[in-house]
């Protein structure tokens, strides 16, 4: 018998919630083939069977949470399992074709019990957020009447109004990654004293320049040369310029990092998530752009691992891919500055005396005031604007 | 020395329904039967032939009794026991030979003769004619099942004192039977000879018949059984039996104190429940020592042994065939590696009288004993249109579910057909399922199954027919 064990979540992740089994019990399964998915507060996770044999037990149903180390449930390890030593295996031939994999457990409206459809549709219970204690884990009549009486999901108006509430609004539970989102976000709205402070960029230089080199940049690296790799290596410039930015407060010390990991916020229907460029500082454009780009593609097809994610010392976020003109992002802690940049517009600007067409882009640095004072961030901010309205200096270290 | 997977000893329901899931996972398996037929008590001398025995007299006592007159059907039935004894012997041996078949279709070895096992992983097979075989058994199962329990004071001879076996082939129709307890046998054999004209008193040393079953529906099975001719002497114990070639002088006292009685009758049924046979089955070979009562015990189907396992009456849990049939699977299914599990919660019991009596999960008494809250719907037959048709108004349904989460949690029915029905209930409960969910379960009309619906809406108050 080989237990199925939830593995290490990652740093600072305790727990994690069963978000499907592919398997039911009593199913052949291989080694390796994926059982369970895992949903933690940052990515889905799979866990694969420890061995080839039969799915004996499942111990934590959908919707569980367990924490690493955690027994998920258990494989007969063998063709045709374990047994005591003295009642050894049959012939392997004696095992039968494995049958087909099951539906998910998760059942449509449909499968629901007469009496559960009718409370379903009575009071807009979501059955989706009630777990079933039934046969292989379907919602029974005492399961839906136990999640009505729970207050934080009985509709109140529910009993005086018998109008259906499920068409007028829906519940649902929110997802573990939409809890921590929103929960970071007001630890570090809670904790750091932000300030946002913004400037404006001509984009000008930035742009001729990637006009250019852009089609030899893509034939020679096979990416294409955006603008999220100049702000890169900006902002790496501005960091080492003004080392606080990239500091942190831990208690009554301040950590400065010597090394410059810059997280890319990337928005995916699941919601924000912010992998994490290690050593921005020696990386090229091309190998930034590259970078980037698996990133962003991982993150979207909810691939990205926890160490993707953990341990930033900056991050930049784009509005600019929504159309955003201005914003004040909130830091992403316990990191001291995060960087927004914005749309591209082109804008009346007075250049040497005359009015000329510029594309201007706003730019906006949220930086914790604790460790930050506002002429290092002001200079900060103008450092990355200096290098992007003249790119050569990036190339000469000014 | 042949060699298996599985060999099984026994070949009753337990037996050969494992044998034919062991076939059907790709198991080497032989069935070891020493009587010479397969299929058990069950098919040889229970269920099967005392199930003919009751389909035959009740059509008898219908055409002999008011029923048919009431029907304008006019007719003077005579009775052919023979006839009917071999019609019940030719409907079991097709049986015996459809399993013999079903062993052969799963590619089992059907061993004939008495198995005992010699030490771990060898079984011994002792044919008729005093051969030995020897097989090598990767894993055993034991399936030896049960037989009658004697009555001290009151021994057996199958002349006029007779046990279950005795019961289903009497030469003549008694004048006057006894029957000594008052179980699913001795109430489902008194009915037979009843109907064909025997003079039937049952004596129970408890004051109720049918222990165990739902004290209400017993009760209302008792009234039943008494107004068609059957008397009852409860809380009476049978202290001794005096057997002449006419007839049985039973001595009998109340169990509460009082002066004991003598009774007089053709013939005596024992019938007061069966108990496990492992008689030179070895198992002091593997170790494995059997409880007070005969019972191997057993951790899911394991024995103390290993590789050696068990199923059925000789195990614990209500001796009945289903119950084998299930274990027999699970078992089977474990072996192999697979989830093999039986719901003990929801096995179902049926006395094959007319009416039925059908039970499944708790009784009213166990759930107050268990302090657990429950609600109660019921529904007469009298109130169904079909069984008002059919003359058959006899009995009710009654739901028993969880007063807060509506999980049914018993059923308990007497009335026409409901030993088919039940398992309607079966179902539901095995789904967890709610009185609710049967009340919303469309149900043909007109059909005797639309009285469980109806006791289903009676838990929450909207039964809609009575």
């Amino acid at each position: 018998m080989a237990d199925i064990l939830t593995p290490t979540l990652g740093e600072s992740v305790s727990e994690a919630t069963i978000a499907r089994w592919t398997k039911k019990a009593g199913d052949a399964v291989k080694k390796d083939e994926i059982l369970v998915e895992l949903e933690t507060d940052k990515v889905s996770l799979e866990v694969a069977s420890p061995a080839d044999g039969v799915l004996a037990e499942i111990v934590t149903p959908v919707g569980a949470t367990v924490v690493p180390g955690a027994r998920l449930g258990s494989v007969t390890e063998g063709a045709a399992g374990a047994k005591p030593a003295a009642a050894p295996a049959p012939t392997p031939a004696a095992q039968p074709a494995p049958a087909p994999a099951p539906a998910p457990v998760a059942a449509p409206a449909a499968a629901l019990a007469p009496s559960v459809q009718r409370i379903v549709s009575e009071t807009g219970l979501n059955p989706a957020s009630v777990a079933g204690t039934g046969k292989d884990g379907r919602i029974t009549k005492g399961d839906a009447l136990a999640a009505l009486a729970t207050p934080a999901s009985a509709p109140a108006a529910a009993a005086s109004a018998p109008r259906a509430p499920g068409e007028r609004e829906e519940r649902v539970k929110m997802t573990r990654l939409r809890q921590t989102i929103a929960r970071r976000l007001k630890e570090a709205q809670n904790t750091a004293a932000m300030l946002t402070t913004f400037n404006e960029v001509d984009m000008t230089a930035v742009m001729a320049l990637r006009n250019q080199y852009k089609d030899v940049f893509e034939k020679r690296h096979g990416v294409k040369l955006g603008f999220m790799s100049f702000f890169v290596r900006a902002a790496v410039a501005a960091l080492k310029a003004y080392p606080d930015v990239n500091a942190e407060i831990d208690g009554q010390d301040v950590i400065y990092k010597n090394h410059y990991d810059i997280g890319v916020a990337v928005g995916t229907d699941k919601g924000l998530v912010v992998p994490v460029l290690r050593d921005a500082d020696v990386l090229s454009l091309a190998e930034i752009e590259k970078t980037i780009g698996s990133l962003g593609k991982r993150a979207r097809d909810g691939q990205l691992s926890i160490d993707d994610m953990q341990g930033g010392t900056f991050t930049i976020t784009n509005g600019g891919v929504y159309g955003s003109l201005m914003s004040t992002p909130i830091l992403n802690a316990p990191q001291s500055g995060i960087l927004g940049m914005h749309a591209i517009k082109e804008r009346p600007m007075a250049v040497a005396g005359k009015v000329e067409i510029r594309p201007m882009m706003y730019i906006a640095l949220t930086y914790d005031h604790r460790i930050v004072d506002g002429g290092g961030a002001v200079s900060f901010l103008v450092a990355i604007k200096n290098a992007i309205e003249d790119p050569q200096r990036l190339l000469l270290d000014l | 020395m042949a060699q298996y997977d599985v060999v099984i000893i026994g070949g009753g329901p337990g037996g050969y329904n494992a044998a034919i899931r062991a076939g059907q996972l790709g198991l080497k398996v032989a069935i070891i039967e020493g009587r010479g037929v397969l299929g058990g008590t069950c098919l040889n001398v229970g269920c099967m032939p005392s199930k003919a025995l009751l389909h035959a007299s009740e059509l008898y006592a219908a055409a002999a009794g008011p029923e048919f007159k009431a029907l304008g059907i006019e007719v003077q039935p005579k009775l052919n026991l023979k006839q009917m004894m071999a019609q019940k012997q030719e409907s079991v041996t097709a049986l015996t030979k459809g399993v013999e078949f079903l062993m052969k279709k799963n590619k089992v070895d059907y061993i004939k003769g008495w198995g005992r096992i010699e030490g771990p992983g060898k079984v011994v097979v002792k044919a008729d004619d005093g051969a030995e075989t020897v097989l090598e058994a990767k894993n055993i199962v034991i399936a030896t099942g049960s037989e009658p329990t004697p009555l001290p004071g009151v021994a057996i001879d199958n002349g006029r004192i007779v046990d279950s076996t005795g019961a289903l082939a009497l030469p003549e129709v008694p004048k006057s039977l006894i029957v000594i307890g008052a179980g699913v046998i001795g109430l489902e054999l008194g009915s037979v000879w009843r109907r064909l004209g025997a003079e039937v008193t049952v004596v129970e040393y408890l004051d109720r018949i049918c222990p165990g079953t739902d004290t209400e529906v017993a009760n209302a099975f008792q009234k039943v059984l008494a107004k068609q001719g059957m008397s009852f002497k409860l809380g009476a114990k049978v202290t001794g039996a005096k057997a002449s070639a006419k007839g049985v002088a039973l001595t009998v006292e109340p169990v509460a104190g009082g002066a004991a009685e003598t009774l007089n009758a053709d013939y005596v049924l024992v019938a007061i429940g069966r108990r496990p046979y492992t008689r030179g089955l070895g198992l002091e070979t593997v170790g494995i020592e059997p409880d007070k009562r005969g019972v191997i015990a057993n951790d899911h189907f394991k024995t103390s042994a290993p590789g050696v396992w068990v199923i059925g009456d000789v195990t614990s849990g209500p001796m009945l065939a289903h119950k084998a049939e299930d274990e027999g699977v699970a078992c089977i299914e474990l072996i192999a590696g697979k989830a093999g599990h039986v719901n003990y919660g929801i096995i179902p019991g049926v006395i094959y009288t007319s009416p039925e009596v059908a039970t499944v999960g708790k009784t009213e008494e166990e759930l107050k004993a268990a302090g657990v809250a429950y609600k109660v719907g019921k529904f007469p037959f009298a109130a169904n249109s079909r069984a008002k048709i059919n003359h058959e108004t006899d009995g009710f349904v009654k739901v028993l579910a969880d007063a807060t989460t509506d999980r049914i949690l018993g059923v308990h029915m007497l009335g026409p057909n409901v030993g088919d029905m039940i398992a309607e209930y079966c179902v539901a409960m095995e789904f967890a399922g709610a009185s609710e969910d049967v009340a919303r379960t469309c149900h043909p009309h007109p059909t005797r199954s639309e009285a469980l619906r109806q006791a289903a809406m009676g838990v929450e108050g909207w039964t809609m027919q009575a």
